[in-house]
């Protein structure tokens, strides 16, 4: 609060100074102070770009244009100067003019456009598929053809986003895993959304598009340079709207080809790990990370929950009651209400660590363990 | 008939006088705007610095869902139908608006439904959080509990605006002073009966759309659900085709009272009146066909981006003719700068500004990087608050000598004007470099690189903010101690039959009409 | 004095207001949907098809894509039963979408239709289709939902690849308050 304080009064009161510090940090980092939107790394984002930059210079040219005619009115002809006013109203042939010109403007700005808004659809003959399903409030990436699908979360820490830990250098641009495509593909995305709609935006792509429940949407990129790029949800959707980042790993082709059957291997390697029998404190600190991931965006880290909107698991009916009750809702989720069905988003063990840890932290001391194998065989309805 | 107003609360309660009403309702709208205002302070506040600090993310999304419904429809709406009343029976040489009672009922609403809405904070679920736009399905299946009192709200006031435009539309049409032909109409009354016209046609279309949201939430039906046959994207088209005439309701009675000011202060007639007659109907008839810009990113068949792209872009052809005409009424000019002309110059100079970002917005291609970031919430301030707030506000010290007999402290309006002007441009004008870097609208928390702008931008919010204070206590000052002013006219260009009356403008004016030659 | 005109004018205003609002309850929607239907705007696709013409162009190939969605809280295993087939403009396909309801009630389930790149909707027909009904699967029942259909001969050139979208709804609710009613 003081450091607040202190600074709005510096700033408040010594524009002058605030300017000289601004100076300074502008040398020293550009990216703080970006002005322009980024150019990008896909032939779409730069089109786009290009087109942006056309219509802003069109737009200074006629806007000095007038401003240059209203300041000279505005000190030549002045009342304190002894100006007298001209009683002219109309002219009609000015009236023309400046009405067929900016139409024929128009019509230069808009060829451009057009041709720039042909390239953004182009989606046919793309090399990869990949359908992205927004969720209040992460991201889930499904690889189609390739039995490859996972949840990309925040990774930002709840301390960073209350203060009690200072932020690291991709604050709230940060997830639990970052997509992965290759780079110069024609990849295509399939974009649909869960329960309200969220939007996928990822600016070095020059990419948007909004999710829609109940409707697939497709957009794509052709990205060039390998890197990791960071986008966010641009449609309101919720109170984890700011929190519902994206991050993008391109990688080389080759690299590509690695990862996804690395990939492949470890979805091989979940399902068998379900089969194993875990401890309570094993479970307990894999269910207290997995629940901060998936679970406290509502419940909340303290499992209070946010009164007549979200339930608290707190001493609740659910926590404590049967465990059948408990895995029917996590597994199944809700209808009609924000709870979703997570039986298809997470991994048996990180089920059956949720559960066991909403059981047992907080004070819900049921001392119920709930092992991988009961989730499993709880799905396939036994 | 009386021929004072009555005294005490009753005068207020019961007042069919459309210059009591339009009292009536320029308080309630500064209240508003000081409402409004308190929530967007909120909202820069916890904007201040990364991270969370002041509010919790859904209270956040609650802040910027108030501060949208209630400055459009309490603070800027409500401002012109003040306007509108006080001024369009002086000007046309009428006794009083045309349909008196419904004047009194329509005021009368208004605060009821403000504070149906405004409740809506203090009850469990909290106040709407889906923004003011309010799409499905966040604002139906996933809507707090309170969603119903909002749609009520918005019933209400939908239903005191439809009353106040059919009050303007029946008195510019059938109580005009003989002689007073159409087009010798002065501009504020041309843009305020277009405006009117737009509001009977769209006004009902939201009631439509939050009528569907009612019956969709309430009653089982799937207007906007797909399980049901529905489609979450029908409310956006239904929204828009209300929601872009709208902001030219917010605009056009704006332009018509910068058209008052521009000419008065530079003694000279306004350039080109019927082409601003002109300009203003095409305007209005063009806000119609381009509602779906605003939705280019929910998947539009290519054909029909193209289509709404070049439609928008034509916007810009009568509203530069009316930049241009304001900018020919200066120019050989003998002009002279009362604090009125100082809102008015600003209004152009911004108001075209916003009016440049607004074609880029047009453009579909780049519309993939603005739509939803800053470099929207930056234009459409430069739209609304340099248009509709400066043009308000110059409204207020042009007409106040007239409504009050007083004279405004000149150096203190000339200091409100340098401090909301400059306090406007270091909050908005950093906003569209942040929405170009990549930060979208309505986000409660925001990553570390836009946190210098961020900074930059509160800081001139907080200066804006307190330039309202300043404004709210020149205002006061003035009808309580400032110079008193006789003279019917009490600015030498100025024109119109408004200054052909004594000032202060007595209770009941024009009960014999004029003779307009 | 003024009052007649007035009044006129206040009748005609107000049932222009009425008009309107009726507009957007009962004329908006339908033309909306009627609408998609035509363009294709949103990826909809029509109902059931009647075969008119049995010509199969074997010069073409296209790739058609199926992808499976639940939506909120659908707790249901749904997938397609192959992810993609090439067929030739014309001849009819047969395929399948796997259903599970591995929960311990009975539900009732409605797929929406989407079809992605929009301008391939109206060239991609369906002659039967498990999105036409509403599902019903009792508890821990599965079935396969068919689907059989056909890509129209004028499908622009430029097409290559369609992809068909179910996303499968839980309207068990719905269809028991629909029924409270009609008892």
């Amino acid at each position: 609060m003081s450091r607040r304080a202190r600074m709005l009064f510096a700033l408040v009161l010594a524009p002058v100074m605030s300017v000289a510090l601004m100076g300074k940090a502008f040398a020293e980092d550009a990216q703080r102070w970006a002005v322009n939107m980024p150019k990008g790394v896909t032939p779409v984002s730069n089109a786009i770009y290009d087109i942006h930059m056309i219509i802003f210079w069109i737009c200074v040219v006629i806007g000095i244009g007038v401003f240059a005619v209203m300041f000279y009115s505005m000190f030549a002809h002045r009342k304190s100067k002894g100006a007298v006013a001209a009683n002219f109203h109309e002219n009609t042939t000015a009236e023309i003019v400046w009405t067929v010109i900016p139409a024929l403007l128009l019509i230069v700005m808009a060829i451009p456009a057009t041709s720039a808004l042909l390239d953004v659809y182009d989606t046919s003959e793309a090399e990869m598929d990949i359908k992205i399903t927004g969720y209040q409030w992460k991201w889930q990436y499904e690889y189609l053809g390739e039995d490859v699908a996972y949840m990309s979360e925040l990774a930002t820490p709840e301390e960073e986003i209350y203060n009690t830990a200072p932020k690291s250098q991709y604050y709230l641009q940060e997830v639990s895993q970052a997509l992965v495509i290759p780079a110069k593909t024609k990849v295509r995305f399939l974009i649909t959304a869960k329960d309200v709609i969220h939007s996928w935006w990822v600016p070095d792509l020059g990419v948007k598009k909004d999710a829609i429940p109940g409707l697939v949407n497709e957009t794509w990129a052709f990205v060039e340079e390998p890197g990791i790029y960071r986008g966010e949800c641009a449609e309101l959707c919720g109170k984890g709207h700011a929190f519902m980042p994206i991050v993008i790993n391109v990688l080389e082709k080759e690299e590509y080809k690695a990862w996804i059957d690395k990939k492949k291997a470890e979805v091989a390697a979940v399902r068998e790990l379900a089969k194993k029998t875990f401890t309570l404190d094993e479970l307990m600190a894999q269910g207290e990370a997995a629940y901060n991931r998936s679970c406290a965006a509502c419940h909340m880290g303290n499992g209070e929950g946010i009164p007549g909107v979200f339930p608290g698991l707190k001493g609740s009916a659910i926590a404590t009651g049967p465990v059948a009750g408990h895995l029917d809702i996590v597994v199944h989720g809700k209808a009609g209400t924000a709870m979703q069905a997570f039986g298809g988003q997470l991994s048996e063990v990180d089920l059956a660590a949720i559960i066991t840890y909403e059981r047992n932290a907080w004070g819900n001391a049921t001392g119920d363990v709930v092992q991988p194998i009961d989730v499993l065989k709880f799905k396939q309805g036994q | 008939m009386a021929h004072g107003p009555a005294k005490g609360i009753g005068r207020w309660l019961f007042t069919t006088n459309h210059k009591d009403i339009g009292t009536l309702y320029l308080w309630f709208s500064f209240a508003m705007f000081l409402l409004g205002g308190f929530f967007a302070m909120v909202i820069r506040a916890e904007l201040f610095e990364p991270g969370m600090q002041i509010v919790k993310p859904e209270f956040f999304n609650q802040m910027t869902t108030m501060h949208g419904l209630v400055m459009v429809f309490g603070a800027i709406m409500p401002a012109f139908v003040g306007l509108a009343n006080w001024m369009i029976p002086m000007m046309i040489g009428a006794p009083d608006m045309a349909l008196p009672r419904m004047n009194n009922l329509s005021f009368w609403i208004l605060p009821f439904a403000f504070a149906l809405l405004a409740s809506t904070l203090f009850m469990e679920g909290g106040a709407p959080n889906f923004g003011w736009t309010f799409y499905a399905p966040l604002s139906t299946t996933y809507a707090p509990s309170t969603v119903n009192y909002f749609i009520f709200g918005v019933h209400i006031m939908g239903a005191s605006s439809i009353m106040g435009s059919i009050n303007i539309i029946a008195t510019v049409l059938n109580m005009r002073a003989p002689g007073m032909t159409l087009m010798k109409m002065p501009m504020f009354v041309w843009t305020w009966l277009i405006t009117a016209f737009l509001l009977i046609a769209v006004m009902p279309v939201l009631a439509g759309a939050v009528t569907m949201m009612l019956m969709d939430i309430n009653f089982g039906t799937s207007f906007f659900n797909a399980a049901g046959g529905g489609d979450p994207v029908l409310f956006q088209h239904v929204f828009w085709f209300f929601g872009h005439p709208e902001v030219y309701i917010i605009i056009l009675p704006a332009f018509g009272v910068i058209s008052h000011i521009i000419p008065t202060f530079s003694r000279k007639p306004l350039f080109g009146y019927s082409s601003m007659v002109y300009a203003t109907a095409s305007i209005a008839f063009l806000s119609f066909i381009v509602w779906a810009h605003h939705m280019f990113m929910v998947g539009m068949p290519v054909g029909g981006e193209l289509y709404f792209m070049y439609a928008t872009m034509l916007i810009a052809v009568p509203t530069a003719a009316k930049v241009f005409n304001w900018v020919s009424t200066m120019f050989r000019g003998s002009i002279s700068f009362e604090t009125p002309m100082l809102f008015a110059i600003a209004f152009v100079i911004l108001f075209t500004i916003g009016g440049f970002t607004g074609l880029m917005l047009a453009i579909a291609p780049s519309d993939v990087q603005y739509h939803d970031s800053y470099f929207v919430v930056a234009h459409f301030h430069y739209v609304m608050v340099a248009g509709a707030v400066f043009s308000g506000t110059a409204a207020t010290y042009y007409w106040l000598p007239k409504w009050c007999g007083r004279m405004y402290s000149e150096t203190r309006g000339k200091v409100q004007f340098w401090i909301s002007f400059i306090g406007f441009n270091i909050t908005f004008f950093p906003q569209h470099f942040i929405g170009l870097a990549g930060m979208p609208r309505r986000y409660a928390d925001y990553a570390l690189q836009f946190s210098d702008w961020n900074m930059i931008s509160s800081i001139g919010a907080f200066i804006y903010g307190a330039s309202q204070l300043l404004f709210l206590f020149n205002v006061i000052r003035t009808i309580k101690a400032g110079t008193p002013v006789s003279e019917p006219k009490t600015w030498e260009g100025a024109e119109g039959l408004e200054w052909t009356v004594a000032t202060p403008a007595p209770y009941h004016t024009f009960s014999t009409p004029p003779e307009v030659k | 004095m003024q009052n007649k005109p007035n009044r006129w004018l206040l009748i005609k205003l107000l049932s222009g207001v009425v008009c309107m609002f009726l507009f957007a309850l009962f004329v908006m929607p339908p033309l909306y949907n009627m609408f998609c239907e035509i363009t294709g705007i949103g990826g909809k696709t029509g109902g059931p098809y009647q075969v008119t013409d049995a010509g199969v162009d074997t010069s073409r190939t296209v790739k058609v894509q199926f992808v499976a969605t639940n939506n909120a809280a659908m707790p249901w295993e749904f997938s397609p039963k192959v992810y993609q087939v090439e067929v030739h403009p014309g001849q009819p396909t047969a395929v399948a979408f796997f259903a599970k309801n591995s929960t311990h009630r009975d539900m009732v389930a409605q797929a929406i239709p989407n079809v992605t790149p929009f301008n391939a909707a109206e060239y991609l027909h369906k002659t039967e289709c498990f999105c036409f009904n509403q599902q019903p699967l009792k508890a821990g029942e599965e079935a396969d939902l068919p689907l059989v259909f056909i890509v129209d001969k004028d499908l622009p050139k430029a097409v290559t690849t369609i992809t068909l979208a179910y996303t499968l709804f839980d309207i068990t609710d719905r269809v028991a308050d629909s029924l409270v009613q009609v008892n």
